[in-house]
């Protein structure tokens, strides 16, 4: 399938389902691998590298899951190209900076990514919509499977899976999840989540991963640690704590609708008032109202048939998809013009916020519509068929 | 171990530093990793803070000068600079450094998780070779030369199996 296409068309697991998919965005677990005895990509020589690429590319490719792939090499995508990828987590920014031997290859659905020749010979990442770790580790842990039939991978009895950095040996296994909690941010208690899930050895990150700022009230919350500990509990212990971060988050939404109703309302209303009126807006003040947008769609102040539209913005006003669809190079106050057009078109129709509806219910002591308080259930049960 | 500062209690904070391209190493108990204000390792300068109580030790000065892999020729002073290996290899070639290293890194020195299930299946087999020389050895010294000769035909096939599936490694 051609490269084009995928950059045309949504990833299935943006789609914003799944279960938690409220407050949490998706599920990701990427599994690092290297080749046995073959240099590291950041050490082994252009010859070298490209070998190592020629080497495990038609595995890869090969695989069943990648029956309508794209495989591109990374010298023949263009920077904007590589830019809509990394926005859409495809592929890492490291990987964006990649050129002779290094390629990415990418299911039709884009729920699979395999970046070949990043800092380690494979990274493979599997992706879902909310709360799907064990469903994104089960897909990701089956093509490692059935690539190691093929490939022999640096594998140490103590050590485990041997990674270029350190930091990764062992399982090789990052898992992390994209939340999604502006009512910890608007409550100044998001300090003390971070702080606390940094205490037991998980890391927190922004948006785009390591050193990237916390755009739209969105965290990353990921295993610091990768040996020492099965695969299976390591993801235990990071769906425990997001599971309780998913709790405080929906106990502080409760708290603002019941005792600080009127700082909630002023940032709902404010960012309908903004979202639907203004001529100019860049990337940053886009994500932090559409935040609040989708906010208030969890709360019920817009009709749920509206979320999609909301949940869409957040892709498709970031720069480089802006810039997808028109011809030229866009200077960035075109950009932030641009950007502003596309969110008004898009909720042109949107109806105004009901608060007398939503105040009325908080009033009448039903607290927030139903779907706010879905008890933390088991995960996997009403997980989106693969 | 003991904590290098005090001496009695165990040691449970342990600390590496790379200074001009050697590593040091200060392991010390809680209470005295407290007294010396090492709550952020990234903060302070262990050399600062302990040389002068000669408690750092250089550790394996061969590793930091002149030590290369053999496998892919990657250096210390490189890893100093990048953070990142050269090759599989280079975890054994720079194990010692290598180990302090993970220890802060990590939860455990030992990985519990997945292993490629071609390298347990090899494991087993040769497990089994194993356990049939033995038995081998037995039936040759007990005189009962046709088990034994059984036996000597049984390795000889698992040998050729374990063979086989070294080979699908596709190197």
């Amino acid at each position: 399938m051609p490269t084009r296409n995928i950059l045309s068309r949504g990833g299935d697991w943006f789609g914003g389902e799944g279960p938690h998919h409220q407050i949490v965005v998706s599920s990701r677990v990427r599994l690092a691998r290297n080749l046995s005895g073959k240099p590291f990509p950041g050490w082994a020589k252009k010859v070298e590298r490209s070998a190592i690429l020629d080497l495990i590319r038609p595995q890869v490719e090969g695989l069943p899951e990648m029956s309508e792939a794209s495989s591109v090499a990374c010298q023949d995508l263009s920077a904007l190209e590589k830019q809509v990828l990394v926005e859409r987590h495809l592929i890492s920014r490291e990987h964006a900076a990649k050129g002779l031997g290094s390629a990415v290859v990418m299911n039709r659905r884009q729920t699979l990514s395999i970046m070949i020749n990043e800092e380690d010979h494979l990274r493979m990442q599997a992706l879902r919509s909310g709360l799907q770790l064990r469903a994104a580790f089960k897909a990701i842990n089956k093509v490692d499977t059935e690539l190691e039939e093929k490939l022999d991978f640096a594998f140490d009895p103590n050590l485990g899976y041997l990674t270029a950095c350190p930091s990764n040996v062992g399982t090789g296994m990052r898992a992390s999840a994209m939340l999604h909690v502006p009512a910890l941010v608007l409550s100044d208690q998001i300090n003390q989540v971070v702080q606390a899930v940094n205490k037991i050895g998980l890391a927190v990150r922004g948006l785009y991963g390591e050193g990237t700022e916390a755009l739209g009230n969105l965290f990353q919350i990921s295993n610091q640690t990768t040996l020492g500990e099965r695969e299976e509990e390591i993801l235990e212990r990071l769906q425990k704590v997001i599971l309780q971060v998913i709790e405080h988050e929906q106990n502080a939404r409760k708290n603002l609708l019941q005792n600080r109703p009127n700082t909630l309302l002023d940032h709902i209303g404010r960012s309908y008032g903004i979202l639907r009126h203004a001529y100019s807006m860049n990337s940053k003040e886009a994500l932090n109202l559409l935040s609040l947008a989708k906010l208030g769609c969890d709360l019920g102040f817009y009709p749920d048939t509206q979320r999609r539209a909301v949940d869409e913005l957040f892709m498709e006003t970031q720069p480089a998809h802006l810039q997808k669809g028109s011809q030229k190079k866009l200077a960035t106050e075109e950009r932030d013009i641009l950007r502003s057009d596309i969110i008004r078109k898009k909720l042109e129709a949107f109806s105004s916020p009901d608060v007398d509806g939503v105040m009325g219910r908080v009033k009448e002591g039903a607290g927030a519509p139903a779907d706010l308080d879905p008890a933390p259930g088991a995960e996997g049960q009403s997980s989106v068929p693969e | 171990m003991l904590c290098d500062v005090c001496k009695v209690e165990t040691a449970s904070v342990f600390l590496t530093q790379i200074v001009e391209g050697k590593m040091q190493k200060v392991n010390m108990c809680e209470a005295c990793s407290k007294e010396k204000g090492v709550s952020d390792p990234t903060g302070f300068a262990l050399a600062d803070l302990l040389l002068g109580m000669g408690a750092a030790q250089p550790v394996e000065r061969s590793l930091s000068e002149g030590r290369r892999c053999p496998k892919c020729g990657f250096s210390q002073s490189e890893f100093t600079k990048t953070g990142r290996l050269g090759c599989s290899v280079c975890y054994s070639t720079f194990s010692e450094g290598l180990e302090v290293m993970l220890k802060g890194m990590h939860k455990g020195l030992r990985h519990t998780g997945k292993c490629p299930e071609r390298l347990q299946r090899a494991l087993a087999l040769e497990n089994e070779v194993r356990t049939l020389a033995q038995e081998l050895r037995s039936a040759v010294e007990g005189e009962r030369y046709e088990e034994a000769a059984a036996l000597r035909d049984r390795i000889k096939t698992l040998e050729g199996e374990s063979l086989k599936a070294a080979g699908t490694g596709g190197k």
